[in-house]
């Protein structure tokens, strides 16, 4: 059993609590049901399952803290996981930015869990790659792809009468088609709360249509380009900027927001005034985690408003530093685990974000651009420069040359060396927001898009 | 690819990020037993299962009962942010039944509870046959059983036996002369892992090995409060198959030049002594003027660039398609292997997969389905050879045995192909890294791995790094900022025209090597001496925003 009802695990954290002798303690309680089946050339590679329930018990003395986890739940397991991590906290050494465990808090209560997604199985896995490798055999196509699908709880209790209780469920699916000489190939991708939303047939279906359209490219030159970027193209590039919104590091100079002589860019418009990015757990396309890692609740948060950056993320003790309390500073946008990871987030506190846009449709977007480049995918970013937050990374699996208006033909991918603070100084449009990896995203056009070589990858 | 590496960085401060760092496994106390289980218990238990699978029909089985500890030290300036331990122990039995596989894991490790394990694997493959989920049956390399054997890292100090307060003094010292030497901040962490794995198979084969690894690593930052820039230099290190010992600096391990660097130990204190001045001389480097240049590439850094562009390249199953969605396929295709005069790279190219290397991340004695490891040519004078495989893939190739190929992080993840390590021979004729600068006219000599990024068939990728010096008319210049290098995979290696004797020889590494969905992490060396590579694209990095 890994998924309890609010009072059976509200009855495991009282018990917990009721071994501890230590100043404070805290204690986490998770549980998570997961399933997931994995296909490549057209069969199935991977398939299987895991439940877990983990306990998590932090002891302070002091400023002397400790951490131990068991799985394990009769009676003397729990104590014994108790006393461990009681032992390790009296042997650590003095943290002087210790900040004490919080006390009762007010959690709002999105709605994360569907029945609908804690339901599924395996059998569903497999009409859902049956339904992509049937038409892909019948057209002459690979397919590669991933679903997986997970409910579960996390649960909040500590020594000062802190306690929260929520539930949250996700399915994700992706498929890379390619055509059989390995000349075109095609992606989709989406995510859910609920799977009732999800329509794994028709995601196949544009990573089918992307390939066969992509099987014949020209190559451009690289250079400045406008480009229409995808939700799911842009969503890791803009997760990337709200992770680094940390106050610290931004105070300590060490950061694209940092300036001379310890100012920051706090307050500062530096980006086109259309852009709002924000996070909300209330959301219901995209509802959160109630609660951020250290147990304070998440709330709606601007961290970009009319262009000015509104808000950046604090931990408890550098919010103590500065004099802040605790509803002026707000948790990091990230969890720790990446901002994006939301198979992760959705039980451990990382909100998604939510950009807002227009109502074109991605469609109406490609009408309105004279000369530009479609791009469906971006891969393996990674960070060139801190200080102004450059990235490097490629186009993948569906690049396309647009002319006045209409896609024109599937071009060769090239390298892209960019700053989302840059990127979004560039603004063109903004399209209608769709749900991609956990955020809410326009497709944007955007100006003057930095791509600095081809790749000859397909 | 190199996910969890890079999410490792990030999270423990030593890129710039928050410090909660993901665990997988259970995270138990720094006083987890340090007694291994008997091998009589896990045989018992292997047996269990073994039988069980057999009797409910599987062709093949092998079960793996893990026992995964990990340590991490991780601390910022005169302080300990967080200490981590974590135990994970139980079992993993996959199966060949009906022609398919089935995989399932448990955490209960009695027999009877193993043997149910063994079950649900036989009936998940029954079940994926019955379903036709699968094209053609599963066909294995044969292994003849290999017995009771044993294998055991050849460390000389257990890292997992050093007092906690002990290896917190080392970190507190190297953050204390960080800052002495000028810089602003400084994250230090030391990660130790130590795998206590057993594997029995039906082929008769039942192996119990001891496997450690260890990565000291910091980054320092210097800050100009003047202009509101600031400067990074991270650790020369590499993460190793080592125990403590690797910590206790021999300096006959010692490379002088420009800069120390390090072979089969590591002076950490050194290191960040000389990272925080060359942080602050960073501030007054030339930036970069983007064009052609020959580039000198120490161990420290290549070992990343043959990580990316041949060690994934050359991984069988991404060669087939099996990573498509994910990591990507291959540039490295079948045909080009098959032709036999495929030029991967020049002919001062030549490059072994080696699971047996002393000090390496990836050596063991066998694999994580029953293979005894070895050394093999990958790119034999240029030529790509072989590839990486476990024993389902071996007949793909006409090939009789597999390369001991297969690996998983954890009891509860199914096994598949991961990368052994892959290194550059270093080259027969005498030459030093003074005798390499001294040829080239126009050319930046690059030390430590930095920004990292390749296409999903390993074509283009661009590379960055921690030092970089001007070399003009064979003479090492000042430091160089903004530098970033571009280029495709085949031409890059046959623009290699020298490769440094053996005497300059050093293994770099990844902890945390990504692949798979779900994702599983593993760890690999890479071993050059320093090589040289001629007109490289160079790009200037510098934005403003």
């Amino acid at each position: 059993m890994t998924n309890l009802t609010k009072g059976e695990a509200e009855a495991v954290i009282k018990k917990t609590l009721s071994y501890a002798k230590a100043d404070e303690t805290q204690v986490t309680l998770s549980g998570r049901r997961e399933g997931n089946l994995r296909f490549a050339r057209n069969a199935v590679s991977t398939s299987g399952g895991t439940e877990a329930l983990t306990l998590l018990v932090q002891s302070s003395f002091g400023q002397k803290t400790g951490t131990a986890t068991i799985n394990e739940f009769d009676d003397a397991s729990i104590e014994k996981v108790v006393r461990r991590a009681e032992d390790l906290a009296k042997l650590a050494p003095e943290n002087p930015e210790y900040v004490e465990f919080l006390g009762p808090q007010q959690y709002l209560a999105p709605k994360s869990h569907f029945d609908s997604t804690a339901g599924l199985n395996a059998d569903f896995r497999a009409k859902a790659m049956a339904d992509c490798i049937n038409p892909c055999k019948a057209k002459n196509l690979v397919a590669a792809g991933f679903l997986e699908h997970n409910a579960g709880f996390s649960s909040l209790g500590n020594s000062h009468g802190l306690n929260g209780f929520h539930r949250a469920s996700t399915v994700n699916y992706s498929v890379t088609v390619r055509t059989a000489d390995g000349l075109g190939s095609g992606y989709g991708v989406c995510d859910f709360n609920d799977s009732s939303k999800l329509d794994a047939k028709r995601v196949s279906e544009q990573a089918m249509q992307k390939a066969m359209r992509s099987a014949e490219t020209k190559s451009l030159e690289p250079g400045k380009y406008t480009v229409i970027l995808e939700p799911s193209a842009s969503v890791d590039l803009l997760s990337n900027l709200l992770t680094a919104m940390d106050a610290r590091q931004a105070d300590e100079g060490r950061s694209f927001l940092s300036k001379a002589d310890g100012a920051t860019r706090l307050g500062e418009k530096l980006v086109d005034e259309r852009i709002h990015l924000h996070s909300d757990p209330m959301n219901a396309e995209v509802p959160g985690s109630p609660w951020a890692p250290d147990g304070r609740p998440r709330r709606k948060v601007d961290w970009f408003k009319d262009g000015v950056v509104t808000n950046v993320g604090y931990s408890r003790f550098w919010a103590k530093k500065k004099g802040l309390s605790d509803d002026k500073a707000m948790p990091n946008f990230g969890n720790g685990f990446g901002g994006g990871n939301r198979a992760v987030g959705a039980f451990e506190g990382s909100p998604g974000f939510i950009m807002d846009g227009g109502n074109a449709s991605l469609e109406d977007l490609v009408k309105s651009v004279k000369r530009g480049i479609l791009v469906t995918r971006m891969w393996y970013i990674r960070p060139v420069d801190p200080q102004t937050l450059l990235y490097t990374g490629l186009t993948r699996d569906g690049t396309f040359y647009v002319e006045n208006g209409e896609v024109k033909y599937a071009i060769k991918n090239f390298r892209f060396n960019e700053s989302p603070v840059i990127m979004l100084n560039n603004v063109e449009a903004l399209g209608k927001p769709v749900r991609a990896n956990g955020s809410l995203v326009p497709p944007m056009v955007i100006r003057d898009f930095t791509f600095s070589s081809l790749s000859d990858a397909v | 690819m190199d996910l969890n590496r890079r999410t490792f960085i990030r999270n423990t401060g030593l890129a710039a990020g928050s410090l909660l760092i993901p665990v997988w496994g259970r995270p138990v106390t720094a006083f987890a037993e340090t007694a291994v289980v008997p091998v009589a218990t896990k045989k018992k238990l292997a047996d269990a299962a073994l039988n069980a699978a057999t009797k409910k029909g599987a062709t093949y089985a092998d079960v793996r009962i893990g026992r995964y500890l990990q340590q991490f030290i991780i601390t910022r300036e005169m302080r300990v942010e967080n200490t981590v331990s974590t135990e994970s122990y139980g079992a993993g039995v996959r199966v060949i039944a009906d022609g398919c596989w089935g995989f399932f894991a448990t955490d209960q490790l009695t027999p009877a509870s193993i043997a149910h394990a063994a079950e649900e694997a036989v009936a998940i493959a029954k079940a994926n046959a019955k379903a036709k989920l699968q094209d053609k049956a599963v066909e294995l390399a044969p292994q003849k059983g290999l017995g009771e054997v044993s294998w055991k890292s050849p460390i000389t100090k257990n890292a997992f036996e050093v007092p906690i307060s002990e290896k917190v003094a080392l970190l507190m010292d190297v953050n204390a002369a960080a800052l002495k030497h000028g810089a602003n901040f400084v994250n230090s962490v030391l990660f130790q892992v130590n795998e206590q794995k057993y594997i029995a198979t039906t082929d008769g084969s039942y192996i119990d090995q001891d496997i450690h690894r260890i990565w000291p690593t910091f980054n320092v930052t210097a800050i100009d409060p003047k202009t509101g820039k600031f400067e990074t230099r991270r650790a020369l290190s590499a993460p190793c198959g080592r125990g403590y010992e690797y910590l206790s600096a021999n300096p006959a391990d010692k490379r002088t030049g420009v800069t120390t660097r390090y072979t089969d130990s590591y002076d950490m204190v050194e290191d960040v002594t000389a990272a925080a001045q060359q942080a602050k001389d960073k501030f007054g480097a030339k930036s970069v003027e983007a064009g052609q240049y020959d580039l000198v590439l120490d161990p420290s850094h290549l070992w990343l660039t043959i990580h990316e562009s041949i060690g994934h390249a050359t991984e069988l199953d991404r060669v087939l398609g099996y990573e498509a969605n994910y990591a990507g396929t291959s540039f490295a295709t079948l045909d080009k292997w098959k032709s036999g005069n495929f030029q991967y790279g020049s002919p001062n190219v030549n490059v072994v997969a080696d699971k047996t290397q002393v000090g390496s991340l990836g050596a063991v004695g066998y694999d994580d389905e029953g293979v005894p490891c070895k050394r093999w040519d990958l790119i034999k004078d240029g030529v790509l050879v072989n590839y990486q495989k476990t024993r389902d893939q071996a007949h793909i190739l006409g090939q009789k045995e597999s390369d001991g190929c297969c690996y998983a992080d954890n009891w509860n993840d199914v096994q598949f192909q991961r990368m052994p390590n892959v290194s550059l021979q270093p080259g027969q004729a005498k030459m030093s890294v003074d005798d390499m600068i001294k040829g080239v006219e126009r050319g930046i000599y690059i030390i430590g791995d930095g920004s990292f990024s390749i296409d999903q068939q390993r074509y283009n990728f661009q590379f960055g790094g921690q030092l970089f010096y001007e070399i003009n008319d064979g003479k090492i210049g000042g430091m160089l900022r903004d530098v970033a290098y571009q280029a495709n995979t085949q031409e890059f290696w046959n623009s290699c025209v020298a490769v440094c004797d053996e005497s300059d020889y050093a293994l770099g590494g990844s902890f945390f090597d990504g692949k798979g969905q779900p994702g599983q992490i593993s760890a690999v060396s890479h071993g050059s001496s320093t090589s040289r590579f001629n007109k490289v694209n160079v790009i200037n990095t510098a934005r403003k925003i």
